[in-house]
C-alpha cells in the first residue's frame, strides 16, 4: 500500500508530466487561457490516463513483452512483439477515448457537457501515450502500481494546467513587452515553474 | 536532411511545379507560420531532447521522414478515407512510420536511440504531424502535401537545432554532431581562468526559457506576429 502512495506522490511532483518531461505541452499551451477550460481538460486527462495506463499494462505484460505469451502455451516463450507496442498503445488510446466519450455521453450528460469537446483532443495528447510508454520503460511490478502511476501523472498534469491558467488570467493586467505577450511569456513562466518544481528532485520516496 | 535536399532539387528541375504558391508552402513554415513558435505544435519533443545537438539533429531527421511519408500517404488516400474514422487511420499510418524509424535508430545509432527514450514513440502524437495531416494533406494533392511536409519539418527542425545549440554551447561548452561526438568549442584555457559551464542550461526548464526568448526575438523582428 505504501508503495502505491509513493508512486502516486512521486508521479505528481517529482516526475511531473509537464515540468519534468514536457508532455502534453501543445494542449497545455492552447487550452490554458482560462481556468475553467483548464479544469475541464485536466479532468479529462486524469480520467483517460487512469484508464489507458492499466489497460496498456495488461497488453504489455500478457501480449507484447518477450515471453509474455507463455500463458497460452510454452511454445511462445521466445516470441517478442514489443516492436508493435507503439501501434497497439495508440490504438488502445484512440479506441478508449472513443468508448469513454460514448459512455460518458450516454450515462453522464452533465459530465459530457463539461468534458465534451476535450475528449477527442486527448487522443493526440502526448501525455497519454507518454504515460503508457513510461509505464513500459519503468516496468511496474503490478497493475495496481501502474494504475497509481497513471492517476498520479494525470493529477500532476491537472495541477500544472490549472496553475498556468490562473497565472495567465492574472498576467493579462501586466505590462509585458509586446513581442513577448501571449505565447512567449507563457513559455518563460512555465520554465520558472519548472525550476520551482525541480526542488522536489532527489526526494526518495 | 538528404531527403529534403533531393526534394528541393526536384522542385528546381520542374519549374511549373515550383510556382509561387508552392514556394510559399515551403518557406512560410520557416518564419511566418513556424510550427513551434507560431502554430504552437509539437512542443513536447522540441523541449525534451534539446540538451545535445546530435539528438536534436536525429530527432529533426526522424520528423522529416515521418512527416513526408505521412503527408504523402494520407494525401494519396484522402478520397477513400471515411470522415468518421480519419483520426484512427492517420494514427495507424503515423505509427507504422514511427515504428520504422524506431527500429532503424535502434539498429544503427543505439546510444542516441537510448537517449531519445520515449520521445521517438511520441512522434506519433507529435501535434505537428497530426495537425498537418488534418489541416493540409486531407484536402490537397500529393505534391503540395510533400512541400508542406518539407516546409513544416524544416521549420520544426531549425528551432529544435537552434535551441540545442544554445543549450549545449552554454551548458557544456561544446557542440556535438551525430557520428562525430562532442567537439569542445570553449578552449580549455578559459576553464583555467575560472570560466564555468552554466549547468542550469542542461536542466529541462531552460529549454522553455530558450524557446521563449527565440519567440521574443522572432516577434520583435516580425511585428505582425505580435498577439493582442
Amino acid at each position: 500500500m505504501q508503495d502505491l502512495v509513493n508512486i502516486f506522490v512521486k508521479s505528481i511532483f517529482v516526475d511531473n508530466m509537464i515540468f519534468a518531461y514536457f508532455l502534453g505541452m501543445c494542449s497545455y499551451l492552447a487550452v490554458s487561457k482560462t481556468v475553467n477550460t483548464g479544469v475541464g481538460l485536466g479532468a479529462a486527462v486524469i480520467f483517460v490516463l487512469g484508464i489507458t495506463v492499466p489497460i496498456n499494462y495488461l497488453l504489455e505484460n500478457y501480449v507484447l513483452k518477450e515471453g509474455a505469451l507463455t500463458w497460452i502455451s510454452d511454445d511462445f516463450a521466445s516470441v517478442d512483439l514489443s516492436f508493435l507496442s507503439f501501434i497497439m498503445f495508440i490504438a488502445v488510446i484512440a479506441s478508449m477515448v472513443q468508448l469513454v466519450e460514448m459512455i460518458v455521453e450516454k450515462f453522464a450528460p452533465a459530465l459530457y457537457g463539461a468534458l465534451g469537446i476535450f475528449l477527442p483532443l486527448i487522443a493526440v495528447n502526448c501525455s497519454i501515450l507518454g504515460g503508457s510508454l513510461f509505464m513500459q520503460e519503468r516496468q511496474y511490478a503490478s497493475i495496481a502500481e501502474a494504475t497509481s502511476f497513471g492517476l498520479g501523472s494525470g493529477v500532476g498534469w491537472f495541477l500544472a494546467i490549472v496553475a498556468i491558467a490562473a497565472i495567465r488570467e492574472k498576467i493579462r493586467y501586466s505590462d509585458v513587452p509586446a513581442p513577448l505577450r501571449g505565447l512567449g511569456i507563457t513559455f518563460i513562466i512555465t520554465g520558472l515553474m519548472g525550476i520551482a518544481f525541480m526542488s522536489f528532485m532527489g526526494i526518495e520516496l | 536532411m538528404a531527403e529534403e535536399v533531393a526534394e528541393k532539387d526536384n522542385v528546381e528541375e520542374k519549374e511549373p511545379l515550383f510556382s509561387k504558391k508552392n514556394r510559399k508552402l515551403l518557406t512560410d513554415p520557416l518564419d511566418d507560420d513556424n510550427p513551434i513558435t507560431v502554430q504552437v505544435l509539437g512542443i513536447c519533443s522540441a523541449l525534451a531532447i534539446t540538451v545535445q545537438v546530435q539528438q536534436a539533429i536525429i530527432m529533426a531527421l526522424s520528423v522529416v521522414f515521418v512527416m513526408i511519408g505521412g503527408n504523402l500517404i494520407i494525401s494519396l488516400m484522402r478520397n477513400i478515407i471515411p470522415n468518421r474514422i480519419r483520426i484512427i487511420v492517420q494514427l495507424v499510418v503515423i505509427a507504422s512510420l514511427v515504428i520504422l524509424v524506431d527500429q532503424i535508430l535502434k539498429a544503427f545509432v543505439y546510444d542516441i536511440s537510448k537517449a531519445l527514450s520515449v520521445f521517438v514513440g511520441l512522434i506519433i502524437t507529435n501535434c505537428i504531424i497530426m495537425g498537418r495531416l488534418e489541416a493540409f494533406a486531407l484536402g490537397n494533392k500529393p505534391w503540395p502535401s510533400i512541400l508542406d511536409a518539407v516546409g513544416n519539418a524544416a521549420g520544426y527542425g531549425w528551432i529544435l537545432i537552434a535551441v540545442a545549440v544554445v543549450r549545449e554551447f552554454f551548458g557544456s561548452g561544446a557542440i556535438s554532431f551525430p557520428g562525430v561526438g562532442q567537439l569542445q568549442i570553449i578552449p580549455q584555457g578559459f576553464y583555467e581562468f575560472g570560466y564555468m559551464n552554466n549547468n542550469m542550461m542542461i536542466l529541462p526548464p531552460m529549454a522553455l526559457v530558450t524557446v521563449g526568448i527565440i519567440i521574443w526575438i522572432q516577434r520583435s523582428k516580425n511585428t505582425k506576429l505580435i498577439e493582442d
